[in-house]
């Protein structure tokens, strides 16, 4: 069983990284560029188990540790 | 009067704190690994800067999970009071003893300089040796020092006056200039709601002799040791 969390900061949260990210996409010339978010994912493998006891644990995860929900916003996605 | 410094794997100022307290009390603090599970009787829990696990995910976030840290927050809950710096106010904002996050650096850069202070609120215990509206000079060094608390909570840290250090100028002035990572309303350092938790980005234990500069921080952990005992 397969598990990947998507994490990113929450609206109105400075994200300095995504806005140098974005000043440089405008300087190489990419002009749609608005603004830019950057985030992170996590994959994780775990023991083959009931897919709903699965995406369970991995909430209890992210609240734990993962993701500090102060900024952060998150999201799973189960795989396989 | 006890004291006893946390040490996780990249503490790098835990040495810096104990000599800071050992020169303060007269005898030195318990030093307690990371991995511990039982904290000694103490009267006082300093949680020092540094790197701890290397930054990984959150700085602050694993070791907001080892197992000393469970009983840290027992005791800060029990009353005993905690002086988190640096690594260790992030470390203090990832376990929930103190509120809000801290942030990259706004402008990216790694900071590391003096900085002039504000003495927000008076708390007798921590800062009863400064006057309220006192400027104090502390070192900074650190890459996430960027205070973030959402609108309702900062709110209510300004309401109930736990805002204990603010960046400024040397003259007192609250400017963005003065403010050297960001932080929302030039906040350096906060208390919990009971006032015994203290967690603060400068450095007061780097600044303890007229060889290093300054004696600001000599002042702070001797009135903090005298409030104490």
């Amino acid at each position: 069983m397969k598990a990947r969390v998507y994490i990113s900061l929450k609206n109105g949260v400075l994200d300095p990284q995504g806005k140098a990210i974005s000043h440089s996409l405008q300087g190489l010339g990419f002009n749609s560029v608005l603004d830019a978010r950057q985030g992170k994912t996590i994959d994780l493998d775990l023991a083959d188990m009931d897919r709903d006891a699965a995406a369970a644990e991995v909430e209890k995860m992210c609240q734990q540790l993962l993701a500090n929900t102060v900024i952060e916003n998150y999201s799973i996605e189960m795989l396989d | 009067m006890k004291a006893a410094v946390i040490v996780f794997p990249a503490s790098n100022c835990d040495r810096d704190l104990k000599v800071a307290l050992t020169q303060a009390m007269g005898r030195e603090p318990d030093m307690v690994w990371h991995g511990e599970s039982e904290l000694p009787e103490t009267d006082l829990i300093a949680i020092p800067g540094g790197f701890s696990y290397g930054d990984y995910l959150r700085a602050g976030a694993m070791a907001a999970n080892s197992p000393i840290m469970r009983e840290v927050v027992k005791r800060a809950e029990g009353g005993t009071p905690v002086l988190a710096i640096c690594n260790g106010f992030q470390i203090a904002t990832e376990t929930g003893m103190l509120p809000g996050a801290l942030l990259r650096n706004a402008g990216q850069k790694f900071v590391c300089r003096d900085v002039d202070l504000l003495v927000t609120s008076q708390n007798e215990r921590f800062v009863g040796c400064f006057e309220q509206g006192e400027v104090v000079r502390f070192p900074v060094a650190h890459h996430d020092g960027n205070f973030y608390a959402d609108e309702d909570k900062l709110n209510e840290l300004e309401a109930e006056g736990q805002v204990a250090f603010r960046y400024v100028t040397p003259d007192g002035e609250q400017t963005a200039e003065a403010n050297p990572n960001g932080s929302l309303n030039n906040i350096a350092g906060i208390y919990n709601k009971a006032g015994n938790v203290l967690g603060l980005m400068p450095h007061p234990e780097r600044l303890i002799s007229d060889e290093l500069g300054g004696t600001d921080g000599k002042r702070f952990f001797d009135h903090l040791v005298n409030s104490i005992v």
